[in-house]
């Protein structure tokens, strides 16, 4: 009755196997290693760059354990830091031949030590949170209420042109938070508005009123308007991030949304937070110039952005900035009346009635996009002007939709699209993070230890199953959340620590309950066999009751609390499989080969099958059997 | 080894003293409500909002001079404390309206190296692991640094009051989770009983806090949640064997069978909750001062968690009348129904 078909244990084996795959890249620890990324929006780090990093190393006779490219970055590892460092030069000098212009950002970092076939079986080691390995953290909240406002603006000056363009008649237009109010002279007049807004700008919800006021035309914002208006926003807020953060030259950035209207920025390794504050929070970049053909009365020469290889063509500014990125309200890639691919800019008004005087002065002339990144600039986009024109305007050229749209990013890159405040901010050293990660380890080893030995010691053989479950939760545990690729914090240890302290209970409740069978006269396979039967429920109902806290956690817990939650219920998980099925095959594979099994080792005295061993144990049976 | 051996007619009499016992509970509770109410909690800047600044010195630090500069510099209340070892110093500064609430830790860790004689900058540096770093620094005249910045934390008003919102619902949808299982296992006694005896045990915790007033953080409130949930399994373990003994002995008063279910548990209930505890003590031990409060919260949960599976949730069972017909179905021709997938599930 103790015996698990084979393709049990062959589920075991794999399991076991499984565990010790992905837990051991956590124990190769770190090896030195330089990253490449792009330092600027408009360097692409590819394939390509593997090849050209290669190229670099060999010609300065630099030995790479690998070079890789991970998806955003190229990475090479190195067998220790003096070849890390040789390395570094050396690839930077070949990447950023001119040492003022950074266009890939070169750093020194750390990659997994294990072998190159683990981490292409994804068995890759956790994350280590920013407690653990030291490092800056913000919450950013993103002002939504601004960036409603701020298109409520651009709608009203809209439809303001829109009407004149019609030659409509209007009395004024006044905006609040919710949209924009047109007062009209009569209603005919106000349903011809209507039609004509309700047609050119679908995002307001275009209505009717005849009040006090006199007739008035009400454009509202519907939900899915002000929330598409949100998500646009935070989500440029988190691309200006991301190009800021490049500055910094940070090997693992980490930028994410919050909720609906946060962002998280956390860097790792940074422990200079009043740069980084300087940087994120850093103003547009962004110019409108007009270009000065005459290269030697140039106020500024900057590069202009390549997309093919060749030689850089060179573009000089005049003295005077049209426009800023502060002033930009949109830029989008689009397709113009002639069916081309166009990328479409919106200026505010002040930005409007500048552009409108420049472009009447200087039809035919060309004018220039000018993106500032760490100080200097490069022209993203060079375009004569062919009109006079304000607020709205396009640039044609000889595009293809992928370059238009990679324009209209780079322009939004250099303004954010709300103002945004920290909230929160944490830095943590580098030498508190590493005495963390001690103490964590030291938590769980010295706690698992007093419990095997407590556990052996008391219930024998059963102790040492019991005991080598608990080590194969622990491993389990640590695959799965190495599989996850979660990030681990000392929260996240404290809850490994506290998974095992509470996992032993299952088998506590078997090995009591087998030893209550034992006393009650049964064989002792007969007892195993009820002993695990019988305490699977109590193990189940009490799982689940911790099980229900781990997930309250889970829902309404953020930060650290988060972490603590996940490995938490991940390991109430794991532990039923290891503490009910994977001791349970220890003790089928020890006891239940014998077929006249005569003791059992669990810590108490017991002998033969059939009920007839000591007297106490003995009348104790009967006498519950017949009361 | 063993350490617990009882014969079947032995069982201990846990519920002869049940009403001193909840007479003492009672008491203690109401202690702990008393403590909650006068003293209140110590909340961390998680919840508060503020600034927190734990500064690392090369030497034994003088709190004293430390609070006296950091008081002088206006921001309000201040609290100056040594952290783990002698030479930490963990400052808390509340929030104040005028100054930017992101510039404050910087000028703490201004003014503190001022008062070392040093000036602050950056350092620019390469791990061990050839990982590039910058901090900022605080170096003296001689080029040795004799504090450094260990970490700053700074959290908005709004965040804390998020924080609270959510503590609470985490709380809340745990007691409801857990009644409705226990009502849904066993009946709605036994749910009333459980929660009860369980909240008696959060109250308790939270009570040490108020009366110590140690800092209540949100490691705090996790390691309250999950001792919630853990020491509901002990009177699930309780529940399932008074059911079993219910429909087992029909001769039995309810409290002799209470007697017996506590009796046949005990020997789980400590060996469980004792291997717990050794853990926790681990972390206690070695976990340093980030895991300090969490592991206390952890010792007094897990200690009263016995305590009151036994003599609160048990001793409420009592008292609300549990029946032998509220668990064992009348008219169900046998005790034992063999499609209760728990039946005899017991420890």
């Amino acid at each position: 009755m103790n015996r698990y078909p084979w393709w049990r244990y062959t589920l075991l084996v794999v399991a076991l196997l499984a565990g010790l795959l992905y837990t051991l890249p956590n124990l190769y620890g770190e090896a030195p290693a330089v990253q490449v990324s792009s330092g600027k929006s408009t360097v692409k780090v590819d394939a390509a760059t593997v090849a050209r990093v290669e190229q670099a190393l060999t010609a300065a006779s630099v030995k790479a354990d690998f070079v890789q490219f991970d998806g955003n970055s190229v990475r090479a590892r190195f067998s220790d830091t003096d070849t890390q460092i040789k390395a570094k030069d050396a690839i930077s000098g070949a990447l950023n031949p001119d040492a003022s212009d950074t266009r890939y950002i070169v750093a020194l970092n750390l990659v997994s030590r294990s072998p190159e076939w683990m981490a292409k079986l994804r068995a890759l080691p956790m994350y280590l949170g920013l407690d653990l390995r030291g490092g800056v953290h913000f919450l950013m909240q993103v002002d939504m209420r601004a960036a409603v406002r701020q298109s409520v603006d651009t709608y009203a000056s809209e439809a303001r042109t829109a009407l004149r363009e019609k030659r409509l008649r209007f009395a004024g237009i006044t905006r609040d938070a919710a949209g924009v109010t047109i007062n009209l002279p009569d209603a005919s007049v106000a349903q011809t508005a209507r039609d004509l807004l309700s047609d050119r700008l679908p995002s307001l919800q275009w209505s009717v009123q005849e009040g006090a006021e006199g007739t008035q035309l009400v454009g509202r914002l519907s939900a899915a308007a002000t929330a598409d208006i949100g998500k646009q926003a935070l989500l440029q807020n988190i691309e200006t991030l991301h190009k800021r953060v490049n500055e910094l030259g940070v090997a693992e950035p980490v930028i994410q949304q919050q909720g609906l209207d946060r962002v998280v920025v956390q860097l790792p390794g940074v422990q200079d937070t009043a740069r980084a504050k300087d940087i994120i929070g850093r103003t547009a970049t962004l110019q409108f110039r007009l270009v000065e053909a005459d290269g030697g009365a140039a106020a500024e020469t900057v590069p202009q952005r390549q997309t093919t290889e060749g030689p850089v063509t060179m573009v000089g500014l005049k003295r005077d900035v049209i426009a800023t990125g502060e002033q930009l309200k949109q830029a989008s890639a689009t397709i113009d009346q002639n069916q081309r691919p166009a990328v479409s800019v919106r200026l505010d008004d002040v930005a409007g009635r500048a552009m409108r005087t420049v472009t009447r002065e200087n039809l035919g002339r060309p004018m220039a996009i000018v993106l500032y990144e760490k100080g200097r600039g490069e022209a993203i986009s060079v375009a004569t002007i062919q009109g006079e024109f304000g607020t709205d305007f396009q640039i044609t050229g000889n595009f293809t939709p992928q370059e238009t749209a990679d324009i209209a990013l780079l322009t939004r890159a250099g303004a954010l699209a709300a103002p945004m405040e920290i909230i929160e901010e944490r830095t943590i050293g580098p030498s508190l993070g590493a005495e963390n990660i001690a103490q964590g380890f030291d938590s769980v080893l010295y706690g698992f230890v007093a419990i095997a030995v407590f556990m052996c010691a008391y219930y024998a053989l059963f102790g040492v199953f019991s005991t080598v479950a608990l080590a194969f939760n622990l491993l389990c545990l640590v695959a799965v959340l190495s599989l996850l690729q979660a990030t681990l914090t000392l929260p996240g240890m404290a809850a490994i620590a506290l998974t095992l302290g509470m996992a032993i209970d299952a088998n506590v409740l078997i090995n009591e309950r087998i030893r209550e069978e034992l006393r009650g006269g049964a064989a002792p396979q007969l007892a195993i066999n009820t002993g695990y039967e019988k305490a699977w429920g109590t193990i189940l109902d009490a799982n689940v009751t911790t099980l229900i806290a781990g997930l309250a956690l889970l829902a309404f817990g953020s930060g650290p609390v988060r972490g603590f939650a996940v490995v938490h219920c991940i390991g109430i998980l794991t532990s039923m499989f290891s503490a009910v099925m994977f001791s349970r095959g220890l003790v089928n594979l020890w006891y239940g080969r014998q077929k006249r099994l005569k003791t059992v080792s669990i810590g108490i005295p017991n002998s033969q099958g059939g009920g007839g061993s000591p007297a106490r144990t003995g009348s104790a049976t009967t006498t519950e059997l017949e009361v | 080894m063993e350490f617990f051996h009882f014969k079947k007619d032995k069982d201990i009499p846990f519920m002869r003293h049940v009403l001193a016992l909840n007479a003492v509970s009672f008491l203690s509770f109401a202690l702990a409500v008393f403590f909650l109410a006068t003293r209140g909690l110590n909340p961390s800047i998680e919840f508060t909002g503020g600034t927190l600044v734990e500064v690392e010195y090369t030497q034994a630090a003088d709190v004293n001079r430390v609070r006296t500069t950091v008081e002088g510099m206006g921001f309000g209340e201040v609290q100056v404390q040594k952290f783990g070892t002698s030479r930490d110093v963990l400052i808390r500064l509340p929030i104040r309206g005028e100054i930017p609430q992101v510039e404050v830790s910087g000028r703490v860790f201004e003014a503190l190296c001022k008062l070392e004689q040093s000036t602050t900058g950056t350092k620019q540096y390469t791990t061990p692991q050839g990982e590039q770093v910058s901090r900022p620094s605080c170096t003296a005249g001689d080029g040795t640094e004799p504090m450094r910045l260990a970490r700053t934390e700074f959290v908005g008003p709004s965040v804390g009051a998020e924080l609270y919102e959510n503590g609470a619902w985490a709380l809340l949808v745990t007691i409801l989770g857990i009644m409705a299982y226990l009502a849904i296992r066993f009946e709605w006694k036994f749910a009333v009983a459980g929660i009860v005896a369980n909240l008696h045990d959060v109250i308790i915790i939270l009570g040490f806090f108020a009366f110590f007033q140690w800092e209540f953080s949100l490691a705090v409130l996790a390691a309250i949640l999950a001792v919630l949930g853990y020491s509901v399994n002990e009177s699930v373990v309780i529940f399932d064997r008074i059911r079993e003994t219910f429909r087992r002995f029909r001769k039995l008063s309810t409290m002799e069978v209470i007697d017996h279910a506590i009796t046949s548990t005990i020997s789980r209930t400590v060996i469980t909750h004792g291997s717990t505890q050794m853990m926790v003590l681990s972390m206690l031990i070695f976990g340093g001062p980030t895991l300090h409060y969490f592991a206390v919260a952890l010792t007094i949960g897990i200690l009263f968690g016995i305590y009151s599976s036994i003599f609160v949730a048990a001793g409420i069972t009592m008292w609300l009348g549990t029946k032998r017909e509220d668990l064992v179905k009348p008219g169900s021709g046998k005790d034992l129904d063999p499609n209760d997938p728990n039946a005899g599930a017991v420890v």
